[in-house]
């Protein structure tokens, strides 16, 4: 497994270990998964990528750069140089299974997706470098799939939970800080993934039949929700408070735009407060049709919404705080 | 002109709708032509060919949801939409083609393309008379007609159509047609709803410059409006001719045209009196903008043309006693047919008063030039006058025409003129109405009519006028085909544009027999009727009627005291009302002497019609009339009634996901079209219990037809026999029916389909909600269930408060899916005529955009 360190890494390579799997993982910092072998290093290092994989079975392919600022190359080294190398060192080493772990926005050129399905991924339209650099590298690993090398794209739709930095993480930092705004009317509905529904799926993937690979499958609790909901629920889980303070959708993009070119430009710290990516996946729907990855997959969502509300807020009070450190 | 710009060219790409492959060229003798032709893309061999015209100043553009439909059907046809010479992107060969012309060329191009029958010719605006040109001329090929909002004749003498006149004043028509666009974007502006701007463009798209517009202004010229026109005896041959076509046809037709209005599709009627009409309240003249006219064309081509032959259930052709025919037997007979109570004037009308004034009135009609057959719309208040009207129209054979002014002027006008009376019949409000909307050339008196007003709107007769002229008249008077039209009935409009509602003498006597054995009315059983169309009912089940003092235009205008007198009067055994009535008699109960009570004691029955009836309004009307059994059928302008449940039924049937609707009734049946995963009714007619689907109901009393719908009829007796309610449902182990809402407010999600009728009963009961409706969002199938909230207290619309909406999801854990969101309005937009009835279509599309961002106002 590629990627080990993050949430949704750590996480599935815990599962396995448990579910009785012989787990190797590769990324540059310690995976901290008891009973794993790890591997230190990048995905772009294609003699350590080799070592990983060399006897393995099925491969795991996580690792990405997931920022949402920085200059366009290095997202292109990592998510697009890193998967080629992968997919290359498991076909050699003679691995059998290969699940990418992809993202929704690959296929999504603005706008509002609603009950969407999971379209193809589109890397000259797709927003933002990390999506464009996501979705050539999806194209690229659903294309070498073939009769023993079978490669399937799982992408799960922001994953959260206990010890995420990304989207709580941010969330309750901003919230603490009293910078989190609730963007137009909040209402747009977006649909997200427990992070132990998104290990269910990625698990599932690797038992999946063979008809089921050579495809992208989207991964999401199925439940969307207002966006301004399950920000508040997110912050009342974490112990913050809730955002009160409105601005209106159209001048969040323009500003995010106007940050964007400011954070591309200047030598800035840190990541912009709001970037146009960002204030456009707050103000429009992003919900997805379930059913094909359901089928596919054999899998289904098992913690809701409000049970992972309910494990986020268990979490912050043992920890005393919303996020880890 | 660049030599470029006069040849014949594909159609460019990116037009909405049109994909590029579909565009050909071909040469004849007198032109190169452009074509969409979709025999390429055909998955098997067409059922035949849909050879389709376009008029002007459009293209063949118009047809291209035809062409996509063509293709895409089970069994697919082969559609040619041709642009013809010097229009569209066919070359400018720079020529003047009169009719005849274009006719000739139309029959190089099908030679050219070695077209094969079985050919349907389709036709719109003045490809209308090109096409039945073609059709004409090439009876080896031809397998029916089409026709779009066209015509075949241009009256002589009379102005041609008003929208047309200044683009065909010599002077001004190069103006209007060719030097500028004026023309081609009047005729965009006449879409309704307003076209889209790219599609727009693409009806602009091949005539950008004048030089390319210059056949749009020679085919305005080339209408034959006077005797010496060039192209007049073309037009009058294939006038001549299109009587003697014996193919199916049909005719498409957008009411709202200014150019090719009722008056053209009448003549087209009367040209082919076995066409099928689909005659579209609300669409104009770009009918197949306006309207889904192509997936129509394919049902009708399938039905008609193409398809396996549909066996016709047989026609019952037993003897049957007409509605009127009680009436005849007691003209003999002084007892009370009528009694109608008010506090000054309060009447009695015998039978032999109500047989004699009826027949004169029928001979009456027959003598201003009514005959059986001719539609006459009523427009008068409920009472002995109505009753008489009708009966007599019904003796004459004369079709009756009826439509709640409830509707408003605007949809009562659009509903009045779809059916096309010859006469109207009213009081003097309708009777203004009638001469502004020009709804009959021949118009009657009902009631004190002022005689200013008589002579405006030029009132040919009054009813007394008539009935003088009737009795003077004693010639034999024949009795009506049972099987004949008898009546044209309007829906309420509260699902779309009211629809007329066929019924022949059979019918309605059948829908008598149902009444009498459901409700047991007999001679000897005298009721009252407090909801006033089963007054009419009266007269045909022998049984005499008594109308309580009231505004029957405002039913909770009924006391208690009132109802009892009118039990009174007649000694009552039944009691027919409606909810608001039964209100009205509630609220006024302390008002009510003893002996009033003791009157309404006696009543036996009691039914409630016209809208649900809440049980616990049934409980409280119990402890008035305790010795009535307490009745509402359940069933729709289409049947009444399917089904009927008595109170204590409902109270024995408990709780369940709608509303227990009972049993069939006499002569009804009832079944159930399963739904599939999307939420569609696919399956076959069906008694399963507990199966939800749409509600399919069958009986001697179901209407004949939709009137002048032919689409609407077709989707709605796909089943042989059996007429789909557009409710859903289903029914218990017990054989009763519950009726949990309407198809196409069902929400069919990923865990199955959900009808909103007792979700909504469970959010209402949260603290905080005045009323709620539930609704769906997203695709089909994998919808996300959303509630909006009337709250009790004021709000404005946006999401709901973090409380509100928590209570709203536990009281709807009990769903397969989680509710999806809570939005909050400042009250639920409901239909004009039932303020009760939310209108969940509109709610949807609301919250649709709400929650995926957009701005949105309800």
């Amino acid at each position: 497994m590629t990627g080990a360190s993050g949430m949704l890494g750590a996480a599935t390579a815990t599962r396995l270990v448990a579910d009785g799997w012989c787990v190797r993982t590769l990324q540059r910092r310690p995976s901290g998964v008891e009973g794993a072998q790890d591997e230190r290093s990048s995905v772009t290092d294609e003699r350590a990528v080799a070592r990983a994989v060399a006897g393995a079975d099925a491969v795991l392919h996580l690792a990405a750069k997931v920022d949402i600022v920085g200059p366009e190359a290095e997202y292109r080294a990592v998510n697009v140089g890193g998967t080629r190398t992968v997919l290359d060192a498991a076909r050699g080493a003679g691995v059998r299974r290969v699940v990418v772990v992809s993202s929704p926005s690959v296929a999504h050129t603005g706008g509002s997706l609603v009950g969407a399905g999971a379209g193809r991924a589109e890397p000259s339209r797709a927003r933002g470098p990390y999506a464009r650099t996501k979705a050539a590298a999806e194209l690229l690993a659903l294309d070498a799939d073939q009769p023993g090398f079978r490669v399937v794209a799982i992408r799960p739709h922001v994953v959260w939970g206990p010890g995420d930095t990304q989207l709580v993480g941010r969330i309750v930092d901003r919230a603490r800080s009293g910078r989190l705004p609730v963007l137009g009317t909040g209402a747009p509905l977006i649909d997200t993934t427990y992070v132990d529904n998104a290990v269910d799926a990625l698990v599932a993937a690797l038992d999946a039949p063979d008809a089921s690979y050579g495809q992208a499958y989207v991964v999401t609790n199925g439940e969307p929700r207002p966006v301004l909901e399950l920000v508040a629920a997110i912050c009342r889980a974490s112990g913050v408070p809730v955002p009160s303070r409105r601005v209106p959708a159209a001048l969040a993009r323009f500003a995010g735009a106007s940050l964007d070119a400011a954070w591309a430009r200047l030598p800035l710290p840190g990541e912009p407060p709001l970037t146009r990516f960002v204030a456009e996946q707050l103000s429009t729907a992003h919900w997805f049709d379930q059913r094909r990855t359901r089928e596919a997959l054999g899998w289904a969502p098992r913690v809701t919404i409000d049970d992972g509300l309910a494990r986020l807020a268990e979490h912050a009070a043992l920890t005393g705080a919303g996020v880890d450190g | 002109m660049t030599p470029a710009s006069t040849v014949a060219t594909l159609a460019p790409s990116g037009l909405p709708g049109l994909d590029p492959a579909w565009s050909r060229v071909v040469r004849t003798g007198s032109g190169a032509w452009h074509v969409l032709d979709n025999a390429p893309q055909l998955h098997s061999e067409p059922v035949g060919t849909l050879l389709c015209v376009h008029g002007n100043p459009t293209w063949s553009y118009l047809w291209r949801t035809f062409v996509a439909a063509g293709t895409r059907a089970t069994r697919p046809w082969r559609v040619i939409a041709v642009d013809q010479l010097d229009m569209g992107y066919s070359e400018r060969t720079g020529r003047t083609h009169l009719l005849a012309d274009r006719v000739r060329e139309l029959g190089e191009l099908t030679d050219a393309l070695g077209l094969q029958g079985p050919v349907v010719s389709a036709g719109h605006d003045w490809g209308g008379s090109i096409s039945l040109g073609w059709a004409v001329d090439h009876p080896e090929l031809l397998a029916g007609v089409v026709l779009l909002n066209t015509a075949v004749y241009q009256p002589l003498g009379e102005h041609p159509p008003a929208a047309l006149r200044p683009a065909m004043v010599p002077g001004l028509r190069h103006a209007a047609t060719v030097s500028t666009t004026g023309f081609i974007d009047t005729t965009l502006a006449l879409a309704h709803p307003r076209l889209t701007a790219p599609v727009r463009e693409a009806f602009r798209a091949p005539y950008r410059t004048a030089a390319r517009r210059a056949a749009v202004g020679d085919f305005v010229a080339d209408i034959p409006a006077t005797a010496d026109h060039p192209s007049r005896p073309e037009l009058e041959r294939i006038a001549a001719r299109v009587r003697e076509l014996d193919v199916p046809a049909l005719l498409a037709w957008g009411a709202r045209d200014p150019v090719f209005s009722d008056r053209f599709l009448r003549d087209l009627r009367d040209r082919l009196p076995h066409a099928d009409v689909h005659r579209y309240p609300t669409a104009g003249h770009l009918v197949a903008e306006d309207e889904d006219v192509a997936a129509g064309v394919l049902d009708w081509l399938d039905e008609r043309v193409g398809g396996p032959p549909s066996v016709a259930p047989a026609v019952p052709r037993e003897a049957v006693r007409l509605l009127g025919a009680t009436l005849t037997e007691r003209a003999g007979d002084d007892t009370p047919a009528l009694v109608e109570l008010h506090r000054e004037t309060s009447r009695t009308v015998s039978w032999r008063a109500l047989a004699r004034r009826t027949e004169e009135l029928a001979r009456g009609l027959a003598a201003i030039g009514v005959t059986p057959g001719d539609r006459v719309a009523v427009l008068v208040p409920p009472g002995a006058d109505l009753t008489a009207v009708l009966y007599a129209c019904l003796r004459l054979g004369a079709v009756v025409v009826l439509a709640d002014a409830g509707l408003g002027v605007a949809a009562l006008s659009r509903a009045v003129k779809a059916a096309e009376p010859v006469a109207v019949i009213g009081i003097e409000r309708a009777l203004l109405a009638a001469k502004a909307f020009r709804w009959a050339p021949t118009l009657v008196a009902a009631g004190p009519v002022n005689r200013r007003v008589a002579r405006a709107v030029g009132v040919r007769a009054t009813l007394v006028e008539l009935a003088e002229r009737g009795a003077a008249d004693s010639s034999p008077l024949a009795w009506p085909d049972p099987d004949a039209e008898a009546a044209v009935l309007f829906t309420s409009g509260s699902t779309g544009p009211a629809k007329g509602v066929v019924y022949t003498h059979r019918g309605l006597a059948a829908m008598r027999d149902a009444v009498a054995s459901t409700y047991t009315i007999s001679p000897e059983r005298p009721f009252v009727a407090a909801f006033a169309p089963f007054a009419l009912l009266g007269p045909a089940l022998g049984a005499t009627s008594a109308s309580p003092d009231m505004d029957v235009t405002a039913p909770r205008t009924l006391t208690a005291a009132a109802l009892a007198a009118a039990v009174r009067a007649v000694d009552g055994a039944v009691v027919f009302a409606s909810p608001a009535a039964l209100a009205g008699i509630l609220a006024t109960q302390h008002e009510a002497s003893d002996d009033d009570r003791a009157c309404l004691a006696r009543v036996e029955t009691l039914l409630s019609a016209g809208a649900p009836v809440p049980a616990e309004l049934l409980q409280s009307v119990r402890d008035l009339l305790p010795g009535a059994r307490l009745h509402t059928p359940y069933g729709m302008t289409e049947m009444l009634p399917v089904t009927d449940i008595e109170l204590s039924q409902i109270v024995a049937a408990g709780d369940g996901p709608g509303v227990c609707v009972g049993v069939p009734a006499a002569g009804a049946r009832v079944a159930i079209s399963a739904l599939d995963d999307e939420g569609r009714a696919v399956g076959a007619p069906a008694s399963d219990a507990g199966v939800l689907g749409e509600i399919l109901v069958a009986g001697p009393h179901l209407k004949a037809r939709y009137d002048r719908l032919w689409f609407t009829q077709h989707a709605s007796a796909r089943d042989a026999g059996w007429h789909r309610t557009g409710d859903v449902g289903r029914i218990d182990e017990a054989g009763r029916l519950w009726v949990e809402g309407r198809l196409a407010h069902v929400v069919a999600t990923d865990r199955g389909v959900i009808t909103p009728v007792a979700p909504e009963r469970l959010v209402d009961a949260v603290p905080g909600v005045a009323r709620a409706a539930l609704v769906g969002v997203g695709p089909r199938g994998t919808a996300q269930v959303v509630v909006v909230v009337e709250p009790e207290g004021k709000a404005p619309a946006g999401l709901a408060e973090p409380e509100l909406a928590a209570g709203v999801r536990a009281a709807l854990a009990g769903l397969p899916v989680p509710v999806a969101a809570v939005l909050v309005v400042p009250g639920l937009p409901t239909d004009l005529r039932h303020n009760s009835k939310i209108d969940r279509t509109h709610l949807a599309q609301w919250a649709a955009a709400v929650l995926s961002g957009r701005r949105a106002a309800l």
